[in-house]
């Protein structure tokens, strides 16, 4: 069967066998945890506990504030030693609750509901929003916002984004594998919310036996479909992975609602399905400790708020190369000038690159218009034409060019042979120009 | 605990943190190499002599380039290998016998008028080498159309001189072509090896086909220029290629004489001259191709493809323009 896929891409080496057939394990209880206000895009949450105060696992820590925002949850029991500023992995400071861990792994009340899917579509998006629950695929939309389409914008489809396409990553295929049947419950759970009857699950081809557990688990569901992927990069980008799946094209700014859909990210499924059935917010995630820097790679369940260091030193610590220590994949993610550094709900993996593998960037070349950033551009954009406008400062006319339609995935950046850094010049335009 | 140390030395910069092992150079080297084999059978049937103007163009070039960049305090990039290029093609474009003064001067403007002068590599408008050999064929129209007879033998230093086949063509005809060559298998098979009159390295075809299946292959080019550019030129050599009849003329024997092999995957393909979108290359190809059998067929020269290109290239920005790709979703608004 010829795969699914988009016009454009790239095909970065995928790395995964470093981390692909490690199950995913506990970390083990961190002594503290670092709750940062802000795990989602969206309006910063309101401060709801004081220093002094005993929380439990599940207690919310920060209110949402406004329609599009998350409450944060306490991931361990313990007593609240420290309200703060403290870094995100972008570096960005966010006022973050600082909890020490009594290990007693106390939970505020959790419910188990066998019956869940009888809710109405109404209780269980309360149970979403409450859960906190935000896009686990890197970007954090808060996911009841995506639950909520306006009444003229119908969806009839729901697609689980097992794409997983930056290099390295292996969260969303260790959860397909090792917890199939969550995956498709929760995929119900939205389909249910949503009031739609056709769902799909994107995998790329890469990971075959995630394809094949998968198909296997909805052999008996006739309204969900397994749709096999061509491994490229970005394959996981919501309007690729529409197009490519179900063939429609999500129009230029427009949302995947505009043309029916909701995309939803495989963690977010399961988080969805335990909070939907336990009541349990989203305290906790799969991510994956990978990169030739680290000694033993891993997939590690953490808790929301464990900081960097201690995964690293859960993974054995660095080798001696180690150079670069990455929040989330090598196309995207961001490099960290500090470990101490929270997990976050939109932290998908720690990638530790060392020195041989670092690209430095000093010092590019002029653009010899060889046209590959044009020809492997996802959104079909010229990122050549935008970079040389920005490089020269004509800010204005990179919107001839459609400069935000731009969602920055890299590729270009990527492929470039002069190795300019088209992708941050892009964002610079971007930053000085008005939509 | 994680290493205190080694946290301060954590190197932070931006995303994508993985990037191709493509470099400008490493392409520019490539197309170099793909080069080879017709620079060795221009060597094979012009002589020592030929080899001689190839490497004289390419030093000229790459010092000429070094110098400029040095005198202008601008950064040096000869080892990037295109000035080495610029040399190299516009020695394989040059009749075998020429004096030595010829490449110097081709060269120079190749590179200093066409290229630097215009901001370096990436921001000239002409293909250099092009416009190198127009000045020169311009300035010198004598000692750069004095052909010599390919002798097959490196030790040969004075070879007869004679007229191309696309000479004997436009002046003669086919028939006189095909009483030159024997027969027309003889004619093609002649034309494929390279045992004809021309520019040092533009006669062996089959030389040329391996450096260009080699580039294709690699995806250093793509097939849109060469194939509508030549596919252009074969239908009107086709149709209009015999005097006084339609859909008589040889589209063969115009496609592997002269130039258009040379042309249409080494120059017409230069990155930074023609445009950059798919769509867009292919009109390129197809002016190209026109304007070559237009001049070919019509014009004052027997050869048109080096004036095809290089008045094409003026068109590059204007098509680029033109065929500004569709964003993502923009062709079916709406759809569902």
């Amino acid at each position: 069967m010829a795969t699914a896929t988009f016009k454009g891409g790239i095909h970065p080496p995928d790395k995964k066998e470093l981390s692909k057939d490690k199950n995913i394990l506990p970390t083990k209880p961190p002594k503290r945890v670092v709750i940062p206000l802000v795990q989602h895009i969206g309006a910063p949450c309101k401060l709801a506990v004081s220093v002094g105060q005993e929380v439990k696992k599940g207690d919310v820590v920060g209110t949402p504030e406004g329609f599009v925002s998350a409450p944060v949850h306490s991931s361990v029991s313990g007593k609240v030693i420290a309200i703060g500023d403290f870094p995100l992995a972008t570096g960005r400071m966010v006022t973050s609750v600082v909890i020490e861990n009594n290990n007693r792994e106390e939970w505020t009340s959790l419910k188990d509901n066998p019956d869940y899917i009888k809710l109405s579509p109404d209780e269980l998006k309360a149970k979403v929003r409450d859960a906190g629950i935000v896009g686990m695929g890197g970007a954090a939309f808060p996911a009841h916002v995506k639950l909520s389409p306006p009444k003229e914008k119908p969806v009839d489809v729901v697609i689980l984004n097992g794409a997983e396409c930056e290099p390295y990553l292996t969260a969303d295929y260790r959860l397909m594998i090792e917890r199939t049947q969550e995956v498709v419950e929760g995929l119900k759970i939205l389909m249910k919310i949503l009031g739609v009857n056709k769902g799909f699950i994107g995998i790329e081809n890469n990971k075959p036996d995630a394809i094949e557990i998968m198909k296997n688990a909805v052999s008996g569901e006739p309204n969900i479909q397994v749709c096999e992927l061509e491994v490229k990069y970005p394959q996981g980008a919501e309007k690729m992975l529409i197009k490519a799946t179900i063939g429609r094209e999500v129009p230029p700014r427009g949302l995947p609602m505009d043309v029916g859909v909701v995309v939803h990210n495989i963690g977010t499924a399961v988080a969805i399905y335990e909070a939907a059935r336990y009541g349990k917010p989203l305290i906790e995630r799969v991510v994956t400790v990978t990169g030739e820097g680290i000694k033993e790679p891993k997939n590690l369940m953490v808790k929301i708020g464990t900081l960097v260091s201690d995964l690293i030193e859960e993974c054995g610590g660095f080798k001696s190369d180690a150079a670069k220590v990455i929040s989330g994949g090598p196309m995207m993610g961001f490099a960290m000038y500090s470990l101490e550094v929270p997990v976050t709900k939109g932290t998908s993996g720690i990638l530790v690159l060392p020195e041989e593998d670092i690209v430095h960037t000093d010092g590019f070349g002029p653009c010899i218009r060889c046209g590959r950033c044009i020809d492997i551009c996802p959104m079909g954009l010229m990122p050549s034409m935008l970079s040389v406008l920005s490089e020269k400062g004509f800010y204005e006319e990179t919107k001839d060019y459609n400069l935000f339609d731009c969602f920055e995935c890299g590729s270009c950046t990527y492929v470039c042979p002069s190795k300019r850094p088209i992708v941050q010049l892009i964002r610079l335009a971007k930053s000085l120009v008005k939509p | 605990m994680a290493d205190i140390k080694k946290e301060h030395q954590l190197i932070v910069s931006v995303s994508p943190h993985i990037k191709s092992e493509e470099t400008t150079s490493r392409i520019m080297w490539s197309v170099n190499a793909s080069l080879l084999p017709a620079v060795v059978m221009g060597a094979y049937f012009f002589g020592p002599r030929a080899v001689f103007t190839v490497a004289i163009s390419i030093i000229t070039a790459v010092l000429s380039e070094y110098i400029f960049q040095k005198a202008l305090k601008r950064k040096i990039a000869v080892n990037d290998g295109s000035a080495f290029l610029t040399g190299l093609l516009l020695g394989m474009n040059l009749p075998p016998s020429v004096p030595f003064y010829i490449p110097v001067i081709g060269s120079f403007v190749a590179v200093v008028i066409t290229k630097q002068l215009f901001g370096g590599l990436g921001f000239n408008v002409f293909n250099p080498a092009l416009i190198g050999r127009a000045f020169l064929l311009i300035s010198f129209p004598k000692l750069m159309t004095i052909w010599k007879e390919p002798t097959a033998a490196f030790v040969q230093l004075d070879a007869k001189t004679t007229a191309t086949p696309l000479g004997i063509l436009k002046e003669e005809g086919l028939s006189k072509l095909m009483e030159v060559f024997g027969d027309k298998i003889n004619l093609y098979t002649q034309l494929l090896v390279g045992h004809r009159a021309g520019s040092i390295g533009e006669t062996s075809s089959i030389a040329l086909l391996i450096g260009a299946a080699f580039l294709l292959y690699r995806g250093y080019i793509s097939w849109h220029i060469p194939v509508s550019f030549l596919g252009t030129a074969a239908i009107i050599a086709w149709i209009f290629g015999a005097k006084g009849t339609l859909f008589a003329g040889d589209p063969i024997v115009h496609l592997l004489s002269g130039g258009m092999l040379l042309g249409a995957f080494f120059m017409a393909t230069d990155y930074v001259t023609c445009p950059s979108v798919k769509k867009g290359q292919i009109l390129f190809g197809i002016g190209c191709g026109f304007l070559t059998m237009l001049i070919r067929l019509k014009g004052g020269y027997p050869e048109g493809v080096m004036f095809a290109i290089l008045i094409m290239n003026c068109f590059s920005p204007l098509i680029d323009r033109g065929f500004k790709t569709k964003v993502f979703g923009a062709r079916k608004e709406g759809n569902k």
